[in-house]
């Protein structure tokens, strides 16, 4: 079923399949105050710092500054899905209320905090837009006692990275099918599978997380 | 419910995009969601998908907001999480049991004939989720479809013109086939089906039995 997927596995991907013992942890970034016509990808290793925040201390400013850089991003989402401002507004908000609530939920070894800040906005795109409810995947958490290792959630907290990076990179046309199908442009009939983005590492390493989970739930 | 190695019969990719991008019928989402909660390798592909998502979220345009919004979002934060409804214990997968509101000893069946029982799932009217209960060795009557259908085995097994399908495989159906689902000697075959277009039968008497049926 994931023939494209295999197939950029074996062929395009290879320049991000960089061996474990050749990643440098990412410095400790200091965020900057958002300026919002500048395009910057900051190193996503920060956020899942302001995420265990949050979660452990109830940290009102590691909660701002996540405030300050993703919420007008999932306004501009909400508003490109057909949200009006002052609903995109208020639907923003409660993601953001949402992202702190769940923040214990959180799985580093499984996505960067973009990419469950993202899954939250869809959600509730859902729920307020299409006024459907979504029903999700059975929860797969940690036991009280296990917890995701250190290396899984930077290799995979660099692999989100490099996902961004070639999204940057991506040419325009291909960018555009893309965001056609995230907004709902394309029926599901029409959306081809073919993403030119390297999808096979990060799915392998998705694939490893879910059965390291699985084995400390049984 | 664990039959993660065993699983042939998997989701495409545009259904899993689909799922990611938030675009699918709500039926179709609720397949999607329960075969995703027995098989692994589609759950990470799913994640995948949505990683795109949160790239696309990293890169693409921001909307200020309005003065005072994060002040307001702490406020709403104080007034605690919405809570969440209790899970019934059940034998079916958690979003598939949020729509029976219980386990498979919960459905509500009615009798299609031959043998055949199905219980309608309450989604939103762009597509139809239902549970079909064949009995084992039992067929459901020769259908072709002007849609897409997905049917999901969540017990026993059926096989068709095209192949065997067993618990947690996905069979995704389109205009181009016909085909007679006839459940395994051995077992009850029960499955989660959704369509997003009626089903056309290929006889005259199910076709006019077809209104009663919804299906």
């Amino acid at each position: 079923m994931f023939g494209i997927l295999d197939r950029l596995h074996e062929t395009g991907a290879s320049e991000y399949q960089v061996p474990y013992g050749a990643l440098k942890p990412i410095r400790p970034h200091y965020q900057k105050a958002n300026t919002p016509t500048v395009k910057k990808t900051v190193p996503q290793n920060t956020w899942v710092e302001h995420l265990k925040r949050i979660q452990a201390d109830q940290d009102q400013r590691a909660f701002a500054e996540l405030f300050a850089h993703f919420a007008p991003r999932v306004k501009a989402f909400l508003m490109k899905s057909g949200a009006s401002p002052s609903m995109a507004e208020e639907c923003t908000q409660e993601v953001m209320a949402t992202l702190w609530h769940k923040a214990h939920l959180f799985d580093p070894s499984r996505a960067s905090v973009a990419t469950w800040i993202f899954t939250i906005a869809r959600n509730k795109k859902i729920d307020a837009l299409r006024k459907q409810r979504r029903p999700e995947p059975e929860n797969l958490e940690w036991g009280p006692e296990a917890e995701p290792e250190a290396a899984d959630i930077l290799v995979l907290q660099q692999e989100s990275q490099q996902l961004t990076e070639a999204m940057t990179a991506l040419p325009s046309q291909q960018r555009e099918l893309i965001e056609k199908a995230y907004f709902g442009d394309l029926s599901h009939s029409e959306i081809a599978a073919e993403t030119g983005l390297p999808l096979g590492t990060i799915k392998s390493r998705l694939r490893l997380a879910l059965s390291k989970l699985r084995q400390t739930m049984k | 419910m664990n039959n993660m190695t065993q699983i042939k019969h998997h989701l495409t990719d545009q259904l899993l995009i689909g799922y990611a991008a938030g675009t699918l019928p709500e039926a179709f989402n609720l397949v999607v969601a329960t075969h995703l909660s027995m098989c692994d390798s589609c759950r990470a592909a799913a994640q995948a998908y949505d990683a795109i998502g949160g790239a696309f979220l990293e890169t693409d345009a921001q909307a200020s907001m309005d003065e005072g919004a994060l002040e307001e979002t702490l406020a709403l934060i104080g007034k605690g999480p919405s809570a969440a409804k209790p899970m019934a214990a059940s034998d079916v997968p958690s979003p598939l049991g949020a729509y029976i509101g219980g386990g498979l000893g919960d459905v509500k069946w009615r009798s299609v004939g031959m043998g055949v029982r199905q219980a309608v799932l309450s989604t939103s009217k762009s597509a139809t989720a239902r549970l079909l209960y064949i009995p084992a060795g039992a067929a459901v009557p020769d259908h072709g479809h002007r849609g897409t259908e997905l049917t999901l085995v969540l017990q026993g097994a059926f096989r068709d013109a095209t192949a065997r399908f067993a618990a947690g495989d996905v069979e995704v159906a389109n205009e181009d086939l016909n085909h007679t689902p006839v459940a395994e000697i051995g077992e009850d075959c029960i499955c989660l089906a959704a369509t997003d277009a009626p089903l056309r039968f290929n006889s005259w008497i199910p076709r006019m039995a077809q209104p009663f049926l919804r299906i």
